[in-house]
C-alpha cells in the first residue's frame, strides 16, 4: 500500500484555466480531496462552480485549450499512478477499468448506430480476452443487475429504441462493466423525470454495491446528495468551499454559501414559508473579484474578505473544513438568521 | 355571502396532434393523446399548482388555455366568455388580461431589442404606448415611465432597461419576462416552468417575487411545473397529471399530507428531500418502466402499466376493472377527488407497514 491510504483517487492543487476572448478563465482553482475506497463522495455546487470541470479534468476529458495544472493520483490495484500528464495509452487502460464516468446525456455517451448489447460487450473486451459470446452473456446480465426488463430482448435494442432512463441504465450497466475501483456520475439524473431519477438512483447504489466502487457523485440537486453520499464537498467559483461529513454539511454548515444553498431550497416536507434566497449571482471565472469570491453576495462580508481570500480551514469537528474568515460565528444559525427573505434585490 | 367565481374555468378540455404517415398524401394515421378531458378551475388571487412529468401534457394545457394551439373538444371560460369559439381579434383583445411567462428565459426573449423595448411591445401592440406620454390617470395610454416602473416592479434596476437580453443573468431575465407579462395589468398569469432554468439560489429569489406581486396585484396563477417541492411551496391548489389525464387534485396540504392516487404516492415519495436523516429514512415506491406512448395509451386507467397497486395487490376481477373502465375524479373518502379506482384501499407504505409488524 502506497502513502495514499486506503485513498482510491487522490487530487492536490488541481487547477484548470481556458483561454478565451475575453482574458484567461480560472474554471477551477485549487481543489483537494481524497476519495476512500467504497464512500461516495457528493460534489455540490450551482452551474459554473467548476464541479464538472474538475471532474472532467481527473478524467483527462478536457478539450486541448484547457490547461491543467496539481496532480491527480490513482491509487489502483496496480499501485498508484499520476494521471494528469499520462499518455493515452496509460489512460486508456485506467479508463473504464480503474475508473468510469457516467454523463448527464445518455445519448451522447452511447453510439447510436451500435446495438446496445454490442457496446455494452466492447467495453468488456477492451479490458478482458474474451469471447463475443461470454462478453454478450455478461451484458446481459448487467442489463438485469441495472433493472431492464427483458434483457434477452433488449440486449439487441439500439439506443434510440429506449427511453431516457432505459439508456442512462445502460450507460450504467456500461460504467459497471469492469468492476472499476472509482465511478464519477456528473449529473447522472439531471435530465430525467422524478420517477425515473429514482429508478436510477436505485441502479447507482446496486452499481456501487456489486463492484464495491468508489463513486464521486457530481449534482447540483441537494436532496440527491442527502440520499446518496456520505462525505460532501460544496463547490464556489472554482474551490471547494466547503468539505465534511453529509450530516455536517446538511446540519451545522459553517459557510455562508452553504446555509444559502440550503434557505433557497423549497422543501416537499415543510408548509409553506418564505424562502431565503442568496443576492446577485456567482461572479464570472474570468474577473474574480479580490477576496473571497463569495462577499459580494454574503451578508456576513466584511473589510477582511475583501481583502484575503480565506484557506479551506477545520472548523467544529474533526475533518469538517470552512472556507470562510467567520466561520466559527456561524454554529448554530439557521439560513434565516442570515439572510433575508427579499423578492426584489436589483443585482440578482 | 357571494360564492366565489372562478375566473378561469376548464371543462373536459381535449388537445389531440394527429400523427402522419410518412407516404405522398401524409394521411392522418393516428393521434396524440397530448390532453384529455381535462377540467379544473381557478379562483381569483390563488395559485393552481398543474404537476406532472415531461409529456403528461401540462404545457399543451397551458397553451390551449391562450388559445396559442386550438382546443380539439372542450370549454375554456373566462370570466363568463368562452375562449374556445372566441374570433381572433377579441381573442386578442383578452390576452390583455391573460398573460404567459415561458420556462426558457433564454429563448422567450427577443436578442435584438433592449429590455425597456421588451417591455414595452406588448403595450406597443395593443396601441398603448407613447413613449412621452406621462403615466397620468387621465390617459390610458403610457410611457417610458411605465416600463421604468415594471422593471422595478420585478426587482431590476430601470437604469439597466437599454440593456439587451444576453447582458443580464438568468434570473434577471426570467424578471424581464415576468415585467413583460405584466405590462398589460392582466389578472390571470400562467407560469410554465418559470424556475426550472434557474440555479436554486437564484430561484428563491423569482419564487419570492412571484408570491409578492401576487399578493400586491391580486393575480391568479396557474403555475405549471414538473417540480412538486416547488409547487409545494407556491400553490394553494393542486393538480396532478399523468398522460394527458388529471388523476388527482386537491389542496396542496391535503394532496401532500392524505395523497389517494398510487401515481401521486409514488410521485411524492420519489422526490428526494434535502435533509440526509429524513431522506434516508424514507420508504420510497419505486415505479417500475417508463411513461407509455401517448399515441397508444393504455385502455382504461392510463396508469395501469407502472401501477403497485395494479401489480401488487389487486386480484384478477380487480383488475379486469382498471384495463377496461377509465377511474372517474371522485372522492375516495380523502376530501378531495382522485381518479383511481381503489384509492379507498389502504395505501401502499401502509400495507407494507403492515406486512412487516405480522412478519415479525
Amino acid at each position: 500500500m502506497t502513502a495514499m491510504g486506503d485513498a482510491v483517487l487522490e487530487v492536490a492543487d488541481l487547477r484548470v484555466e481556458f483561454r478565451t476572448d475575453e482574458g484567461r478563465a480560472q474554471a477551477v482553482r485549487g481543489v483537494n480531496y481524497q476519495l476512500h475506497r467504497g464512500e461516495v463522495l457528493g460534489i455540490v455546487g450551482e452551474s459554473g462552480s467548476g464541479k464538472s470541470v474538475a471532474s472532467m479534468a481527473v478524467m483527462g476529458l478536457l478539450p486541448g485549450s484547457a490547461r491543467v495544472f496539481g496532480s491527480v493520483r490513482f491509487g489502483g490495484r496496480s499501485g498508484g499512478t499520476e494521471l494528469l500528464g499520462a499518455s493515452d495509452s496509460e489512460f486508456s487502460r485506467v479508463r473504464g477499468q480503474g475508473i468510469s464516468m457516467i454523463f448527464q446525456d445518455p445519448m451522447s455517451s452511447l453510439n447510436p448506430v451500435y446495438t446496445v448489447g454490442y457496446q455494452i460487450a466492447e467495453a468488456i473486451r477492451a479490458h478482458h480476452d474474451v469471447s463475443r459470446a461470454a462478453a454478450r452473456k455478461q451484458a446481459m446480465e448487467l442489463l438485469e443487475a441495472v433493472s431492464i426488463p427483458n434483457p434477452t430482448e433488449r440486449v439487441d435494442n439500439y439506443p434510440h429504441e429506449l427511453s431516457g432512463g432505459m439508456r442512462q441504465r445502460v450507460v450504467i450497466a456500461i460504467a459497471m462493466a469492469n468492476r472499476p475501483e472509482v465511478i464519477i456520475a456528473d449529473e447522472p439524473t439531471t435530465a430525467l423525470d422524478v420517477t425515473v431519477q429514482a429508478q436510477i438512483l436505485e441502479a447507482l447504489r446496486t452499481a456501487k454495491v456489486q463492484t464495491g466502487a468508489a463513486m464521486l457523485l457530481i449534482t447540483h440537486d441537494l436532496g440527491v446528495i442527502a440520499g446518496q453520499a456520505d462525505r460532501v464537498l460544496v463547490m464556489y467559483a472554482g474551490r471547494v468551499v466547503e468539505a465534511g461529513t453529509v450530516e455536517e454539511i446538511f446540519y451545522t454548515p459553517r459557510m455562508p454559501y452553504t446555509l444559502g444553498l440550503l434557505g433557497s431550497q423549497p422543501r416537499l416536507d415543510e408548509r409553506r414559508t418564505r424562502l431565503h434566497p442568496i443576492s446577485g449571482v456567482p461572479p464570472s471565472v474570468i474577473d474574480l473579484p479580490s477576496g473571497c469570491p463569495f462577499a459580494p453576495r454574503c451578508p456576513l462580508a466584511a473589510p477582511v474578505c475583501e481583502a484575503e481570500e480565506p484557506p479551506l480551514a477545520a472548523t467544529g469537528s474533526n475533518g469538517h473544513l470552512s472556507a470562510c474568515h467567520f466561520s466559527d460565528q456561524l454554529a448554530g444559525l439557521e439560513p434565516g438568521d442570515l439572510f433575508r427573505p427579499l423578492s426584489r434585490d436589483t443585482a440578482s | 355571502m357571494t360564492v366565489l367565481q372562478p375566473v378561469l374555468s376548464v371543462r373536459n378540455l381535449v388537445k389531440h396532434f394527429p400523427v402522419r404517415g410518412r407516404g405522398l398524401l401524409r394521411r392522418r394515421v393516428s393521434d396524440v393523446h397530448a390532453v384529455c378531458d381535462v377540467s379544473f378551475d381557478l379562483y381569483p388571487h390563488e395559485t393552481l399548482g398543474l404537476v406532472g412529468e415531461s409529456g403528461c401534457g401540462k404545457t399543451t394545457t397551458a397553451r390551449v388555455l391562450l388559445n396559442l394551439q386550438p382546443a380539439t373538444a372542450g370549454h375554456i371560460r373566462y370570466q363568463g366568455t368562452e375562449l374556445t369559439s372566441l374570433p381572433r381579434k377579441a381573442m386578442q383583445r383578452l390576452r390583455r388580461e391573460l398573460q404567459i411567462v415561458f420556462q426558457d428565459p433564454y429563448a422567450a426573449l427577443d436578442p435584438r431589442l433592449p429590455a425597456n423595448e421588451i417591455i414595452a411591445e406588448p403595450l406597443r401592440i395593443h396601441g398603448l404606448y407613447s413613449p412621452s406620454a406621462s403615466d397620468s390617470i387621465a390617459s390610458d395610454s403610457c410611457g417610458r415611465d411605465k416600463v421604468r416602473e415594471l422593471l422595478a416592479l420585478v426587482g431590476l434596476k430601470p437604469e439597466h432597461g437599454n440593456r439587451f437580453p444576453h447582458e443580464f443573468s438568468g434570473g434577471q431575465r426570467q424578471r424581464i419576462g415576468i415585467a413583460r407579462a405584466l405590462a398589460l395589468r392582466p389578472k390571470v398569469l400562467i407560469l410554465d416552468e418559470p424556475v426550472s432554468a434557474l440555479d436554486v439560489s437564484v430561484q428563491a429569489g423569482v419564487l419570492n417575487l412571484l408570491a409578492d406581486l401576487q399578493a400586491q396585484l391580486g393575480l391568479s396563477y396557474l403555475f405549471v411545473s414538473h417540480d412538486l417541492s416547488v409547487v409545494r411551496h407556491v400553490a394553494d391548489r393542486i393538480a396532478v397529471m399523468y398522460l394527458g389525464r388529471i388523476v388527482e387534485t386537491g389542496t396542496s396540504d391535503e394532496l401532500f399530507s392524505a395523497p389517494a392516487h398510487p401515481y401521486t404516492q409514488a410521485l411524492i415519495s420519489a422526490i428526494p428531500l434535502p435533509d440526509p436523516r429524513k431522506e434516508r429514512a424514507r420508504e420510497r415506491i419505486i415505479l417500475t418502466g417508463d411513461v407509455p406512448n401517448p399515441a397508444n395509451p393504455p385502455s382504461g386507467c392510463r396508469f395501469r402499466t407502472r401501477c403497485p397497486l395494479f401489480t401488487a395487490q389487486l386480484t384478477d376481477p380487480q383488475r379486469h376493472r382498471c384495463t377496461t373502465e377509465i377511474p372517474p375524479l371522485t372522492d375516495h373518502g380523502h376530501g378531495h377527488p382522485a381518479a383511481c379506482h381503489y384509492a379507498d384501499l389502504p395505501s401502499l407504505s401502509a400495507v407494507r407497514a403492515l406486512r412487516e409488524r405480522e412478519g415479525r
